[in-house]
């Protein structure tokens, strides 16, 4: 089945994508693209701790993703891809043009952003890296939970 | 006589100053507890608003659920420091008990609110 979901959060792998959207998409492996996490032994061994035994979780950096894609796409589970940020997820995009949609979950409130959604604040920047997936083709919309409302990209601009 | 314990209890959305509502209902107000909600936070906020709630003092922190954001955070706060405990999957017994134990170790008292809160699960009748 491969990747069903490619998602910015920036709390990573937490209750929404394991068990809002794991549970829903029944997923049964998580990679996680963070340069970061990617070179934090202990950081890796804490999310797998929250993550049920079923659930495989794929620790990679922006540099790997690409080398790997086969991979993932030859895995007979469903599986999400996450990314903290938009920058990571438009370089992943970049390195995997079969990304079709972007899901965008969860980018808080930090000085330079404003408000687009309750659950998303985006710089400017941030807004036209998004602007520019969506003008390639790609589906970007917000979605937080799987019940709530898709939001179109254009309606966080 | 050493520090008494601070409880932090940081959840989602309203769950932890809610919990400490009830706390205070059945305890009084000296409990001890500190509520911490992870709405609108990202990693890094949260853990600043976590390590300003317990303030460098010895602190059990209670988190809601296993696996979540509020967990996460917690344990990576509390790694490497040695008055920090953390607890996962609070309830109102647990931090009722933990009120009126604040002058046990840290990892006494930690270990306290996980037997405790146990025990307060259960099923009633057939």
């Amino acid at each position: 089945m491969s990747l069903v979901l490619y998602r910015i959060d920036d709390r990573l792998i937490h209750g929404q994508v394991v068990v809002g959207w794991g549970q829903r998409l029944g997923i049964g492996f998580i990679v996680l693209v963070d340069d970061g996490v990617r070179a934090n032994v202990w950081e890796q061994e804490l999310y797998r701790m929250g993550v049920p035994p079923a659930i495989d979780v794929v620790f990679t950096g922006v540099g790997e993703a690409a080398g790997r894609a086969a991979e993932w796409a030859a895995d007979p589970r469903k599986g999400i891809l996450l990314t903290g940020d938009v920058e990571t997820m438009a370089a992943v995009c970049a390195a995997l043009p079969e990304v079709r949609q972007v899901n965008v979950g969860g980018i808080h409130a930090r000085e330079g952003r404003t408000e687009r959604l309750r659950y998303v604040f985006l710089t400017e920047a941030e807004a036209a890296r998004l602007k520019a997936l969506a003008d390639r083709g790609v589906e970007v919309t917000a979605q937080d939970v799987p019940t709530a409302r898709p939001v179109p990209v254009a309606e966080l601009l | 006589m050493s520090e008494r314990l601070t409880g932090v209890v940081v959840a989602h959305s309203e769950l932890a100053a809610s919990l400490l509502a009830a706390v205070s209902a059945i305890a009084g107000d000296d409990t001890g507890l500190v509520a911490v909600s992870n709405t609108g936070c990202d990693r890094a906020a949260l853990l600043a608003g976590l390590d300003a709630a317990i303030g460098g003092r010895p602190a059990v922190v209670f988190t809601d659920m296993a696996g979540g954001s509020c967990a996460f955070t917690a344990a990576a706060l509390a790694r490497g420091r040695g008055d920090v405990r953390v607890v996962t999957g609070v309830n109102l017994a647990m931090l009722v008990d933990f009120a009126f134990h604040r002058d046990l170790p840290v990892a006494e008292a930690a270990q306290r609110a996980v037997e405790t809160g146990r025990t307060a699960v259960g099923l009633v009748g057939k």
